[in-house]
């Protein structure tokens, strides 16, 4: 086996996985930044609920489009996404409920109805396209809606980037000079369902945040200035996107997983060796001599 | 009346519990007060009512003609995120706030002016720092260049001095004194009832109703002081749900109790 038979032949001959490269590739520069604001709101796990939360709307979006229409279910998982992020926002501020809680009880009520209404009409691949992706089955309008989502988080978070970086870091501050703080929120929690959509279609609801948070986890290893974190994360995702399908191509695995699984080993590599990892805490540098 | 800003009968709520009730008085152009009183009294929160940051539950705020881009305003070092991704320069800049807003460029001269202001506060060569490397004292000083940057005619600190440095906490109250004199008001937050006495001429004394509002020497009477630790041990033996701030004001920082 050539370098060439290994590395390109994979995308050179099926266009389905050039398809799914691309989609990676776009998924990385949308929910890489996003996963680092994420990260940095200390929002890791709330991202995660939300990716479940996606899943009724999804499912209904099936249900009406009859088969496994990416439009119909996009638009669904859109609209269920928000109202959870709403909603147990409202109960949290209305209730003694802090926000954490509210939103676990919301995305598993979400992940049960979502399961519910999939199993009502579908066959269990259905179910299982639903929970994990289907990374090699994207088509051409797929991949169009994914690259409209990365691309309009992109210029969003352009836009937003000040006063987002200010509501996380300082928001009494923000609050003071007159910025809006909760609409900034909200429209960053816009982009976060948005981005879960876009990977729900790959990935599936059980690790479409993957791409978002473990390249965040591993940025946040590697460097302490925003900028630089995102494009790290981003790297990141695309490195494990295609190492992934390469990988799952010849070793004949599923491609989801392994894109994730490939994120992983980065991440765990990273927690070895990066600047603040452990190798370092074990074996520091030696003190600098006058 | 030469009062920049007045409260008229003003109740404030945090996290829908009354924090303060029914304050009446002003802030007169070019004062120098003081807010205190024991934990938990509501001095923050009434802070962030003037800044707007909160709404008054009851009562009103009269701020005349002066509008957001006239007060600046230093957060308690705890509602801050140290560890976030920024350097020193960058929070700076955010300073010249009412230039740029939300989404314009910041301008050469607001990057003159940031150095310039670290200079002040004697942390040249620091820009590029990650403020999560710098030491309390150290953050506070990057907070009055930001405030410095602010240029703003009202300054609200939030308990400015808390777990900071001896010589840090000098240098920083010779900024307030030089704000005040430049006929800036100014309105801190504080617990220690030394500094208070020693540069604030006129202090607020607040338990969640007011104590005594006026001359320092007059307000922070021993009578007032009792009376205020009296209120605060009425509440903490009362108290079902503690107040938020209450929280705030632990987390290991070094505090005076109410002299005598």
């Amino acid at each position: 086996m050539t370098v060439y038979d290994i590395f390109l032949a994979p995308f050179a001959d099926y266009g389905f996985m050039r398809r799914a490269l691309i989609a990676c590739v776009c998924l990385g520069l949308g929910s890489g930044p996003i996963g680092v604001f994420l990260m940095l709101r200390r929002m890791s796990l709330m991202g995660d609920a939300m990716s479940h939360a996606v899943l009724p709307g999804a499912a209904i979006g099936y249900l009406i489009a009859g088969s496994l229409s990416l439009t119909a279910m996009g638009l669904g998982g859109l609209v269920a996404g928000l109202s959870v992020a709403l909603l147990s926002g409202l109960v949290s501020r209305a209730t003694v409920l802090q926000e954490d809680a509210s939103f676990a009880s919301f995305y598993l009520t979400s992940l049960a109805l979502g399961v519910l209404i999939v199993s009502l009409r579908g066959s269990n691949i259905d179910l299982l396209h639903v929970l994990f992706g289907t990374i090699l089955a994207i088509d051409a309008p797929a991949l169009y809606q994914i690259g409209a989502i990365t691309t309009v988080t992109l210029l969003a978070l352009a836009v937003i980037y000040r006063p987002l970086v200010m509501e996380c870091f300082d928001p009494g501050f923000l609050r003071a000079v007159g910025g809006r703080g909760p609409l900034y929120h909200f429209l960053f929690l816009l982009l976060v369902v948005l981005n879960l959509v876009a990977s729900f279609q790959a990935l599936g609801t059980l690790m479409a945040v993957g791409l978002m948070m473990l390249p965040a986890a591993v940025a946040q290893l590697w460097s302490r200035s925003l900028p630089a974190m995102m494009i790290i994360a981003t790297g990141t995702a695309m490195a494990s996107g295609y190492i992934g399908l390469i990988a799952s191509y010849h070793l004949e695995f599923a491609s989801g997983p392994t894109i994730i699984i490939t994120a992983s080993l980065i991440y765990g590599f990273s927690i070895l060796f990066a600047p603040s990892g452990l190798a370092r805490r074990f074996f520091p540098r030696p003190h600098l001599r006058g | 009346m030469n009062d920049l800003i007045r409260l008229n009968n003003l109740t404030v709520t945090y996290e829908r519990h009354p924090a303060v009730h029914h304050i009446s008085g002003g802030f007169a152009a070019g004062s120098l007060t003081a807010i205190a009183g024991p934990n938990g009294a509501g001095k923050s929160t009434l802070l962030k009512a003037i800044v707007s940051e909160l709404r008054p539950a009851e009562g009103s705020i009269d701020r005349g003609a002066l509008t957001r881009n006239d007060f600046g305003y230093l957060p308690q070092a705890a509602d801050i995120v140290r560890r976030f991704p920024i350097s020193v320069a960058d929070t700076v800049m955010l300073g010249a706030w009412k230039n740029a807003g939300a989404f314009g460029r910041f301008s050469r001269k607001d990057a003159e002016r940031a150095q310039e202001a670290l200079g002040i506060v004697g942390l040249s060569g620091f820009e590029k720092r990650h403020i999560g490397s710098l030491s309390a004292g150290q953050f506070q000083r990057v907070l009055f260049a930001r405030l410095l940057l602010q240029d703003a005619r009202v300054i609200l600190l939030d308990e400015p001095f808390t777990a900071i440095d001896q010589r840090t906490t000098r240098d920083l109250l010779e900024l307030v004194l030089r704000w005040n004199q430049e006929g800036r008001t100014v309105i801190a937050v504080l617990h220690d009832f030394e500094q208070v006495r020693s540069y604030f001429p006129e202090t607020l004394l607040i338990a969640r109703e007011l104590v005594g509002w006026g001359r320092t020497e007059d307000v922070m009477s021993p009578k007032n002081l009792i009376k205020a630790r009296a209120m605060a041990e009425r509440w903490d033996e009362e108290a079902a749900t503690c107040l938020p701030e209450e929280e705030h004001d632990e987390g290991g920082l070094v505090k005076r109790e109410p002299a005598e």
